[in-house]
């Protein structure tokens, strides 16, 4: 089976993890080889989490700079911070609503400009999928479903051997009951606004 | 039901590393398991102690690594599979009980887990475990992927009762932090009361009894390279004349490697998961027809070292490489793209490398470095203790936890740290080597770790001396794991007893002991004012419970506030650098939804500009 290979980048609290354990799960149910890894730890403390996913024949669980084929970014300037994962055939998913690093919000450093961003990634990479995903996620009923948003996105792309129906079946025997209709709702908003956006 | 307590053998579940290996040591029918917390192997234990509360799956949170280890062995002794589960620094705490428990041996099985964190990502230090089994002369095993480590655990229980001495099992955080799929095996029921039977003269390691136990030991190692000789974990891939030798997650690296550069026909690959005794007769087999040989290993030379020396002892000349300039560095952990790019460049494999896009041109993205949380109470803290000190020439050594994050500007709180507990006995260091003022920094959980030793040399020694202890009621920095200060009652849990550090401090006669909260800016200001200008040792005791556990214990009561149009934009209040804060338009602003309501900044606001916000 084809290898792929998937960075996720998020800031402490977003949901990255719980993402890629759906994926992971909706994996198994397909019975699609994965390995996944993570960085975690300082999570909560606000610093950048990062998981990479190897689906396919790989025996690695982690992703070596320019060898990404796919990029999710929860948050957009950590989606230009990780650019060094991605070739030029390399796809990226972005939100683009900003969690300010709390060194700007006290002066220091300056945060990228949203759309030179959007263009310095479309420059560089095969294709780049952008839009609010926390809009979407507060649409669906909770800004915590943001991950939710981004997945739905990703699965659209059909990048990956997984369907919709694999993934929704594991949003909703897997993650918190409380939230399961928010989370299914969230997926489909992002499903079509990948869509849209391609 | 505990996911890892399913008895479903032949399922097929998404398992984290640690996951895997708890489910590994419950399919082992391990009874008696301890820990003292550290990433990356904080949620082994963490499991163990979920499922202890639903099994009799007995568990414990030790004061430290070394009494983990000696409840550990003194349960193998008494005839229970026993786990001691610790980071790599651990073993070092641990190490003294380690050497000799080599000695005495076990009766029935006993694992100890060291989980290495190769690149530091939560660590001090990225020492080779690997070399504690040369040390102690204990079997050392490596699992190479998620689904080995299980199956690591149950095989390193039996080879402990062959050889009735402890293994070593040796992860790194990739191991540890990596997820796949694994296949359930069956639980077999656990042997959960022993009996010791008395026999001082060969557990009583007295120099008499040691000489003949150091002698047993010494047949115990003869007769673990026989096993690791022949050992299913020591394995030969391929038939080619390039020889590979790696462990651990390289080997992973090295088999995507020769896929990626279509050379499985010309390579041998020798996966070494006993490492130590090291198999020499089949490393020497191995290297027989071998052209040139690469050994693949993250941290020290340690595989090269032996490999090297065996084909010496064997008369063999070929060509064995591994750490050095074009190769591979013992600096850091390895990735995919450095392994393939070595084994390229070592054995003449054309190879062109990936493209990672050209990222000359993006603006530097703004740092997101961790820090402590909105109304993280050792913020409180560490600005009470700067007003104290204000004019004065100070060192601050401090300790292992989440306020370590106060080294970043702008608290800057931190100025040496060398391991746990190491703020009280550096602290006595510096107060006489100087005539600056000393003021070290400790939590709770690292109070009770290793801390006392040096508050106890402080006082007998006359040091002169500031000793904060940060009390914020948990472990934070690992994830919440109780120590011995906590109120289990509060997470439902009996049988617990409690310590109370102001006893404990004032028992030890500590000749100056003073308690704050917080929170209450000027009176804690005050009281450190105090306990700084004592002469001798004086210990503040700042108590205020981690925010973030108490909102997960549902205890966090306090409302937001805001930055009122008082506001002369001093900025005072973001010396504190506070999350919750950000300026928008040239004006401070905070975030109702991250303010926790310390009221910490109100209070530091000369304006008083600073209020709570107003209920709709
Ligand atoms: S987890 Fe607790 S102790 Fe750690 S930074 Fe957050 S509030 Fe502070």
């Amino acid at each position: 089976m084809k290898t792929t290979r998937v960075i996720i980048v998020a800031v402490g609290g977003q949901g990255n993890l719980l993402a890629s354990k759906v994926l992971g799960e909706a994996a198994l149910l397909a019975d699609v080889p994965v390995r996944m890894s993570e960085i975690h730890g300082m999570a909560q403390r606000g610093g950048v989490v990062e998981s990479a996913m190897v689906f396919g024949d790989a025996q690695s669980s982690i992703i070596s700079n320019g060898e990404a084929d796919v990029l999710v970014g929860f948050e957009p300037s950590e989606s230009l911070r990780a650019l060094n994962k991605c070739n030029a055939k390399t796809l990226v998913i972005t939100n683009l609503s900003p969690l300010m690093p709390f060194t700007v919000n006290i002066g220091n450093g300056v945060y990228p400009d949203l759309d030179r961003l959007q263009e310095l990634i479309r420059e560089k990479t095969a294709k780049l999928i952008a839009f609010n995903a926390s809009a979407l996620a507060k649409e669906a009923g909770s800004i915590m479903a943001v991950n939710m948003v981004l997945l739905g996105a990703l699965i659209q792309t059909g990048t990956l051997p997984l369907s919709a129906d694999h993934v929704k079946e594991v949003i909703r025997t897997k993650t918190k009951k409380a939230f399961t209709t928010i989370n299914l709702k969230a997926f489909d908003l992002g499903f079509s606004a990948a869509r849209q956006h391609a | 039901m505990h996911k890892l307590l399913t008895d479903r053998a032949g399922e097929k579940m998404l398992l984290l590393g640690n996951e895997a290996i708890a489910r590994g040591a419950v399919e082992a029918g391990v009874a008696f398991t301890s820990t003292y917390p550290g990433t990356p192997s904080s949620e082994i234990s963490l499991n163990f102690f979920q499922m202890s509360q639903e099994s009799d799956l007995y568990f414990q949170y030790s004061t430290n690594e070394k009494v983990a280890l000696e409840v550990a062995a003194a349960a193998a002794n008494a005839g229970l599979r026993s786990m001691a589960v610790m980071k790599h620094v651990g073993m070092n705490v641990a190490a003294d009980a380690l050497m000799t428990l080599a000695y005495v041996g076990v009766k029935a099985g006993m694992v100890v887990l060291t989980a290495d964190d190769p690149y530091m990502f939560s660590s001090q230090n990225e020492q080779d475990n690997r070399f504690y089994g040369k040390l102690s002369g204990l079997p050392v095993l490596e699992p190479s992927t998620v689904e080995e480590a299980k199956a690591l655990v149950p095989y390193a229980f039996e080879l402990s009762e062959k050889l009735k001495e402890p293994v070593i099992l040796r992860t790194t955080t990739r191991i540890n932090h990596s997820t796949a799929v694994v296949t359930l095996d069956s639980i077999p029921p656990r042997v959960t009361k022993g009996t010791f039977k008395k026999d001082p003269f060969n557990l009583v390691t007295v120099p008499a009894v040691s000489r003949k136990l150091h002698a047993k030991l010494l047949e115990h190692i003869k007769e673990a390279k026989a096993l690791s000789e022949t050992s299913p974990l020591n394995f030969i891939e391929g038939e080619g004349a390039w020889g590979i030798v790696c462990n651990g997650v390289s080997f992973a690296y090295v088999k995507d490697a020769i896929k990626d550069l279509d050379v499985a026909e010309k390579t041998k690959v020798l996966r070494i998961g006993f490492s130590h005794p090291m198999p020499e007769a089949l490393i020497q087999q191995f290297l027989k027809n071998c052209q040139k040989v690469l050994i693949v290993e993250e941290g020290e030379p340690y595989m090269e070292e032996a490999v090297k020396a065996f084909a010496q002892q064997d008369g063999n000349t070929v060509e064995i490489r591994g750490k050095g300039e074009g190769l591979f560095s013992r600096l850091y952990e390895f990735d995919p793209q450095t392994v393939r790019e070595c084994i390229a460049a070592y054995f003449g494999i054309p190879y062109t490398k990936p493209v990672p896009v050209d990222v000359s041109d993006v603006p530097e993205v703004p740092a997101r470095p961790p820090t402590l949380c909105a109304g993280c109470s050792h913020r409180a803290t560490y600005h009470a203790v700067k007003k104290a000190v204000e004019g004065m020439d100070t060192i601050y050594p401090t300790d292992i936890g989440c306020y370590t994050l106060g080294v970043l500007p702008p608290l800057s709180m931190a100025d040496f740290l060398l391991c746990m507990g190491s703020s009280t006995g550096t602290a006595g260091g510096f107060s006489k080597a100087t005539d600056q003022k000393v003021i070290s920094f400790i939590g709770d959980s690292t109070f009770f770790h290793s801390g006392i030793p040096g508050l106890i040399n402080a006082i007998f020694n006359n040091h002169d001396l500031t000793l904060v202890i940060l009390d914020n009621g948990t472990t934070a920095m690992t994830g919440h794991q109780p120590h011995p200060g906590v109120d289990m009652s509060r997470l439902h849990l009996e049988g617990y007893g409690r310590l109370s550090i102001e006893n404990v401090v004032k028992g030890l006669g500590v000749p100056f002991v003073t308690k704050i909260k917080p929170y209450k800016v000027k009176k804690s200001i005050e009281a450190i004012r105090e306990a700084v200008q004592f002469k001798g040792v004086s210990v503040v005791i700042s108590e205020e419970m981690c925010v973030l556990y108490a909102k997960s214990l549902g205890l966090a009561k306090g409302k937001p506030f805001r930055v009122t149009d008082k506001c002369k934009n001093h900025r005072e209040c973001l010396s504190i650098a506070c999350p919750a804060f950000f300026i928008w338009d040239g004006k401070v602003n905070i975030d109702p939804d991250l303010c926790t309501g310390c009221a910490v900044c109100a209070q530091i606001c000369p304006e008083n500009a600073i209020l709570p916000v107003k209920k709709p």
